[in-house]
């Protein structure tokens, strides 16, 4: 092993090798932080919803007639929606999960203002809301239909059912087996009672980001205004077919209203995790570009130091030094470097991680990623300077032999 | 001697193209990286409406629950109450003041064959037009009579007017909605401040509202809000009991000139609450705030965390760019060495080797700026196509003469920097060490 004149060599023109260490250990920073937050990022829009994604969608219908018996209309036209062919259930509700508009509400185990709350979607379901949804009921039971009853707003009355999800259940009573919850009554708006029927697996919020966003309540609520949301779950298969056909028959129904925001369930997702789906492509992009500079500024650190040192190389070789020997060469400085780069780096990158913590909230790195970006910088490293190592190998070993 | 430079300079690129051509695209790549995001940021965090962005102040007062503050650290509500908004309007301690919040209507078209359309809009008092400086193609807002006697009158925007009018003057014309006839007061011509500052809850990009009328109207048709509403304690007793509740849905500014005024104004809000305080209302400790808009937008975080990171990235990809620009000025210093020492031979001082070569530097360096230019351009429209389909992107990504300008000079400053060490290695090459071998 020749690391002690290769370090020697390095020492006499130590700038230019120190440039390139310097550009492999932020290059590693950011390589490091880039992945830390693609990571991230992508475990945030993988969690499911708890919905049927494949076959729910949702649309807004806006009645605009001020006389318009709202009752009777939504009445009508769930029913028309239900019977429609394809259509295996559907609901009036107020939100959707990763809608990004909803409700929330904060719930307490005594009906004592003075306690901490905790906060929980609200979802407006009737009978047919699991079903819609296409939840799965872990523990107790859906709502009778009795039990749903229309929303009355001068009254203060909240409906003394409710079906919350396992999440919910959990935060509310920890460290318990959640069947337990069953039968208990906890408190809305501070001191209306509520009874726990029945617990899902998963339901989210409409807001992705919300440190709450497992926490949901169903709410054997029926609400008739001017503004309605359907959300409409059809047979596998049917959804994109039935989409625009229901649109059109409730447009066309004779009641003076505007259909309008038809969202598949998929579409919504889409739309809910953009910033993040965009900030993930962004820091590929980033990344790949970045790595690619670097190899190029190895290869150009690489072939010049290469060109430098040909009459040194043709001595060498002229002595008897092997091909392998010379390629191993440059080879091995390259991996010097590239060491104290990515050691460097490794340093940088973690102080770079704490004040991203510190500034944008962000999530610390695991740690695994920093050996991995290591691996990938020597990887780099030593493919880059392949190229030029080999044309060192070809420098004929007459060229010590000669004066200029 | 500069003109000289120049030549040098030239002839000096030319000797070297791929050299320079790489020197270029590296800071061109860096520089576009980073502009583009400062673009971003430039755009979104900038000054909405700098002509009156001093005067204007966005009003808070603390009603919330007395067990846990409304946002942490004890931030007070970013909304108003009805109760609270109403009475501070009516009081009138300012030179002016609005209060408003976002709803929406159904425009009924009233030809042919015309169907019907939403439109989201702003129920606000007289004020919000003269305020926020609001530019009007026909017509304008109404007075503070109409506020009191809840009067159908509405300003409509430029895209409505069109719409239903063929954009002509459509002032004193009836327009209807929710088959109810209003009478057009004005046509808004198009406004689009960025962000938009007057109602940072809900939807800080969004375009403003499509039409505008009087709150007094909305209220007494039991409007309810299209934006955020939040209650600590529920409030009873149907829509009437909604408007006496702690709920917060409104937003409430008003125009004060000078410290004094404000001052004043700020006694008064405690004055206010105290006297709120008395009634068995706002348990919490006094914690008022008045904040102009700039104040505003940085309290909200309007400018969103992501692209602060981004920021940070790609300062640090233009000093990896600034890194290689540095080892491509290494080598082409050891190429021209022979050039050097010859010219350092014949007389040339180190001062001279040093201007020479940073002035060619400085030319790389708006060669790349030039050149970064197009590249940010060209990041942004990466950014369109990534973030399209937000509807605001449109008007981030454009670029304006500031940013145009501000990249070609970090362009040049980079350059020269990464250019100092190189060409004080240039200068300490001795005279005559390369003539041996030429």
């Amino acid at each position: 092993m020749e690391l002690g004149p290769i370090w020697r060599a390095l020492m006499r023109h130590k700038t230019s090798y120190v440039l390139i260490a310097l550009q492999i250990a932020v290059t590693m920073a950011i390589m490091v932080n880039a992945i830390g937050i693609i990571q991230d990022r992508s475990k945030q829009m993988q969690r499911p919803s708890g919905v049927d994604e494949d076959n729910i969608f949702y649309l807004t219908s806006l009645i605009y007639d001020a006389d318009a018996d709202y009752q009777a209309l939504m009445a009508a036209d769930l029913e028309a929606i239900r019977g429609f062919p394809g259509v295996r259930n559907a609901i009036a509700t107020n939100s959707v999960p990763l809608g990004d508009s909803g409700w929330s509400e904060g719930i307490r185990l005594q009906p004592d203002p003075d306690l901490d709350s905790t906060g929980v979607a609200i979802f407006f379901a009737d009978e047919h809301g699991i079903d819609t949804f296409g939840l799965n009921l872990i523990a107790g039971r859906n709502f009778d239909p009795t039990e749903a009853t229309w929303r009355d707003v001068e009254s203060d009355e909240w409906p003394p059912q409710a079906i919350m999800t396992r999440a919910m259940v959990e935060e509310l009573f920890p460290d318990r087996p959640v069947n337990e919850a069953l039968g208990k009554t906890v408190y809305v708006q501070q001191t209306k009672p509520v009874t726990i029927i029945g617990i899902t697996e998963r339901m989210q919020a409409a807001w992705n980001r919300w440190s709450g966003v497992e926490r949901s309540m169903l709410v054997p609520w029926k609400r008739a205004s001017a503004f309605t949301h359907y959300v409409i779950r059809t047979e596998p298969g049917y959804r994109d077919e039935i989409m625009p056909q229901i649109e059109e028959m409730l447009a066309t129904s004779g009641t003076n209203r505007i259909v309008r925001g038809m969202r598949s369930m998929e579409e919504i997702r889409h739309r809910s995790y953009l910033q993040d789906s965009a900030m993930v492509k962004l820091l590929v992009f980033i990344v790949s570009v970045l790595t690619a500079i670097t190899g190029l500024g190895i290869v150009g650190l690489a072939s010049f130091s290469v060109a430098r040192r040909t009459k040194q190389i043709g001595t060498r070789r002229a002595l008897g030094a092997t091909r392998l020997a010379i390629l191993r060469y440059f080879m091995l400085e390259n991996f010097l470097i590239s060491s104290i780069g990515v050691v460097a780096g490794a340093i940088i990158a973690v102080g770079i991680n704490i004040w991203m913590v510190e500034a944008f909230g962000l999530e610390r790195i695991a740690w695994y990623l920093i050996p991995a970006a290591m691996v990938t910088l020597w990887l780099v490293g030593q493919l880059a300077v392949y190229g030029p190592a080999r044309r060192a190998t070809l420098v004929p070993p007459a060229l010590a032999t000669r004066s200029v | 001697m500069f003109r000289y430079y120049l030549k040098l300079g030239l002839f000096s690129i030319r000797k070297n193209p791929v050299l320079s051509a790489l020197m270029v695209a590296a800071i061109a790549v860096g520089i576009g990286a980073y502009m583009t995001i400062v673009n971003i940021d430039y755009v979104m965090g900038g000054n909405p409406i700098p002509q009156r962005s001093d005067v204007l102040f966005h009003v808070q007062v603390d009603n919330w629950s007395p067990n846990e503050a409304y946002e942490e650290p004890d931030k007070p509500p970013e909304q108003i109450t009805y109760l609270d908004g109403t009475a501070l309007l009516a009081a009138g301690k300012a030179r002016r003041q609005v209060l408003s919040y976002k709803t929406g209507r159904v425009v009924e078209p009233q030809g042919e064959g015309e169907r019907p359309f939403q439109v989201v809009s702003r129920a606000t008092s007289a004020d919000f037009f003269a305020m926020f400086d609001t530019p009007f193609v026909y017509g304008g807002g109404w007075d503070k009579a109409a506020d009191d006697n809840e009067e159908y009158v509405v300003v409509i925007n430029r895209e409505t007017n069109e719409r239903v009018f063929g954009g002509e003057d459509s002032t004193g014309r009836t327009i209807v909605m929710n088959g109810q006839p209003w009478r057009v007061a004005g046509v808004m011509d198009t406004w689009d401040p960025i962000p938009k500052f007057y109602d940072l809850n809900n939807g800080s990009f969004e375009t403003p509202e499509e039409v505008f009328f009087p709150l007094s109207v909305a209220i007494a048709n039991e409007l309810g809000s299209w934006g955020n509403n939040s209650c600590w304690k529920p409030s009873e007793g149907g829509w009437e009991g909604y408007l006496q509740s702690e709920c917060i849905w409104l937003q409430f500014w008003v125009e004060l000139h000078g410290a004094g005024e404000k001052q004043e104004y700020l006694s008064f809000l405690d004055a206010y609450v105290e006297s709120q305080k008395a009634l068995g209302r706002f348990p919490r400790p006094m914690n008022n705030r008045l904040y102009n808009v700039m104040e505003w937008m940085q309290d909200r975080e309007v400018v969103e965390d992501d692209v602060g990171v981004l920021l940070g990235l790609a300062a640090l990809f233009l000093v990896v760019c600034l890194l290689n620009t540095i080892g491509l000025l290494l080598a082409k210093v050891a190429r021209r060495s022979d050039d050097i020492s010859l010219r350092r031979a014949l007389g040339a001082s180190r001062s001279a080797i040093f201007a020479q070569y940073i002035i060619e530097a400085g030319m790389i360096g708006v060669a790349g700026g030039v050149l970064g230019v197009g590249m940010t351009w060209l990041g942004l429209q990466g950014i369109e196509l990534l973030y399209g389909e937000f509807d605001f992107i449109a008007r981030l990504i454009e670029m304006d003469w500031t940013v145009i300008i501000a990249a070609v000079v970090l362009a040049v400053i980079a350059a020269l920097a990464a250019a100092l060490y190189p060409t004080w290695r240039a200068c300490a090459i001795q005279p005559a060490s390369e003539l041996k071998a030429l």
